[in-house]
C-alpha cells in the first residue's frame, strides 16, 4: 500500500466552526463505515463478514445522526443525504486514515482498532459536552464503539500473537497505518471556536490515553509500535488521498443518478 | 382523541420486525406518546444508531395509528438517554427465551476497554444448559450475538446486553 497524501486542488474555507466540527466527526464514520461495508460478502469467515457489516451499519448510523445535526447547524436546507451524497472529495473532512482502501483482513482490523480506540475516547469526552444534540449522539455512539473496540482488540491479539503469517501481515499493516494516526489528534481554530458552543475536546489528553491503550494491546499482541514516523495530514482541510474520490464515486453514484429516489 | 394510555396500547400493537415476539413498547424504544388536539407525537429512541428496522418501525406505527383513525402523526427521534437492554422487562425476557433467543444479561458499565473480562456463559434458551460458547459477537441483526450450546448441540441467538 503506497498512499502519499496528495494535495487537492483547493481548500474550502471554514465558514462555521460547529458545522466543520460535526462534519469531521460525521465524515470519519461515513467513510470508514463505507470501507467496512465493502467486506459484505467478502469476509474471510461468515462471522466476520457479519461483524464487519454490523460495525459498518453502526458507523453509518452515527454518521447519519451527525450529518443531520451538521445540516441543521449549517441552516442551508441540507439534510444528511445531501451532505453524504452531494459533496465533492475536497468538501469531505474525514481523516486520511479512514479513506485508505480496505486492504486485507489484517489491515481492516488494524485500522478499525486504531480508530475504535480513538473514537471511544472522543465520545467519552463529548458525552459531557454542553451541547445537548451532540452529547446525546456521543453517549449512544460510545456504547457501540466500545463493543467495536472489544472486537477489534481481540482480533489484533489473535492475529498479532497468531501464526507467523498473520503476525507479519498485521505488523505490516500497523507500519503502513501508523503515519495516518497523527492527524486524528490535530487541533486547529475549529476546535477552539466550538468551545463557545459548549464543546471542549482536549486532544492532548485523548492522545495520551490513546497511546496508552493502543500500546498495551499491541504489546500483548507481540507487535512493535513504529517510531519516528513523519505524520501525514490534510483530510481535515479537504486535502485527501486519491482513494477518497474513487470511493465516493461508488458511494454516491446511485443517489446522483436518481436524485430523490426511494425504495 | 384516545387517552395517553390508549395511545400507548395502540403503539404497543407494533412488533419489532426483527424480533416479532416483542412489541416496540416492550423493547423500550417508545419514549413518549403525546396528543395535542388531533395531533399525535410519538418519540422513539433507536436501539443501535444504524438499526435498519427503525424506519420500518416508524412506518408500522403510522399505519397502526391510522387503522385507529389517527392520521395526524409525527415521529421524533431522541438519543438521550441512550437505550439499554436493561429497559426490557421480565415478561418480555421470558418471551424472548421462549422464542429461542437468550435474553440479555445486565448491561455492562465498566471501562472503555474490556479485553481481559471473562464472560459468564449464556444459558441455552432451548435446554437451559450453561455449557455454551460464544461463536460471534455479532449476529443476524445489530442486537444479537451468536452462541452454541454444547449440551443440545444447537446454535442460538443472544439478545446482546447493551
Amino acid at each position: 500500500m503506497t498512499a502519499p497524501a496528495v494535495a487537492g486542488p483547493r481548500e474550502t474555507p471554514v465558514a462555521n466552526a460547529l458545522f466543520e466540527f460535526l462534519l469531521r466527526l460525521g465524515d470519519d464514520r461515513l467513510v470508514l463505515g463505507h470501507r467496512d461495508s465493502e467486506w459484505c460478502g467478502h469476509g474471510p469467515i461468515l462471522e466476520e463478514d457479519i461483524a464487519t457489516a454490523n460495525i459498518a451499519l453502526d458507523l453509518v448510523g452515527q454518521a447519519s445522526a451527525l450529518l443531520r445535526l451538521a445540516g441543521e447547524v449549517e441552516g442551508k436546507d441540507r439534510d444528511e443525504d445531501a451532505l453524504a451524497y452531494f459533496r465533492e472529495a475536497v468538501e469531505f473532512r474525514n481523516a486520511l486514515l479512514v479513506e485508505l482502501p480496505r486492504g486485507d483482513f489484517g489491515f481492516t482490523i488494524m485500522r478499525q482498532f486504531l480508530f475504535d480506540a480513538y473514537s471511544v475516547l472522543v465520545w467519552d469526552a463529548l458525552q459531557h459536552a454542553k451541547h445537548e444534540g451532540l452529547a446525546g449522539i456521543a453517549a449512544k455512539a460510545l456504547k457501540e464503539d466500545k463493543y467495536h473496540l472489544r472486537h477489534s482488540s481481540e482480533w489484533v491479539l489473535r492475529l498479532g500473537d497468531g501464526t507467523e503469517e498473520s503476525h507479519a501481515r498485521v505488523q505490516r499493516s500497523l507500519d503502513e497505518l501508523w503515519r495516518f494516526t497523527g492527524e486524528l489528534f490535530e487541533q486547529d481554530g475549529v476546535d477552539a471556536a466550538v468551545v463557545s458552543s459548549g464543546i471542549v475536546l482536549d486532544m492532548g489528553a485523548v492522545r495520551s490515553r490513546w497511546m496508552e491503550m493502543v500500546s498495551d494491546v499491541l504489546q500483548r499482541a507481540t507487535l512493535v509500535v513504529p517510531e519516528g514516523v513523519p505524520m501525514a495530514t490534510g483530510g481535515r482541510k479537504g486535502r485527501h488521498t486519491e482513494h477518497l474520490g474513487h470511493m465516493l464515486a461508488e458511494m454516491q453514484i446511485v443517489a446522483r443518478s436518481y436524485p430523490g429516489a426511494k425504495w | 382523541m384516545p387517552s395517553r394510555d390508549d395511545l400507548y396500547r395502540i403503539v404497543g400493537e407494533v412488533k419489532d420486525p426483527e424480533v416479532p415476539v416483542l412489541s416496540v413498547v416492550e423493547l423500550g424504544i417508545v419514549r413518549d406518546v403525546q396528543a395535542d388536539g388531533s395531533h399525535v407525537t410519538v418519540t422513539l429512541t433507536p436501539t443501535y444508531s444504524g438499526c435498519p428496522a427503525m424506519r420500518t418501525i416508524e412506518q408500522d406505527i403510522r399505519d397502526t395509528l391510522a387503522t385507529h383513525g389517527i392520521t395526524d402523526v409525527s415521529v421524533e427521534t431522541v438519543y438521550s438517554p441512550a437505550w439499554t437492554t436493561d429497559w426490557i422487562g421480565p415478561e418480555a425476557r421470558e418471551k424472548l427465551r421462549q422464542f429461542g433467543i437468550a435474553p440479555p444479561g445486565p448491561a455492562e458499565q465498566g471501562g472503555l476497554i474490556t479485553l481481559t473480562r471473562r464472560r459468564t456463559p449464556v444459558p441455552c434458551p432451548f435446554c437451559g444448559s450453561s455449557n455454551t460458547e460464544r461463536r460471534s459477537e455479532f449476529g443476524s441483526t445489530a442486537c444479537k450475538a451468536i452462541h452454541f450450546c454444547n449440551a443440545c448441540r444447537q446454535p442460538f441467538d443472544e439478545f446482546k446486553p447493551f
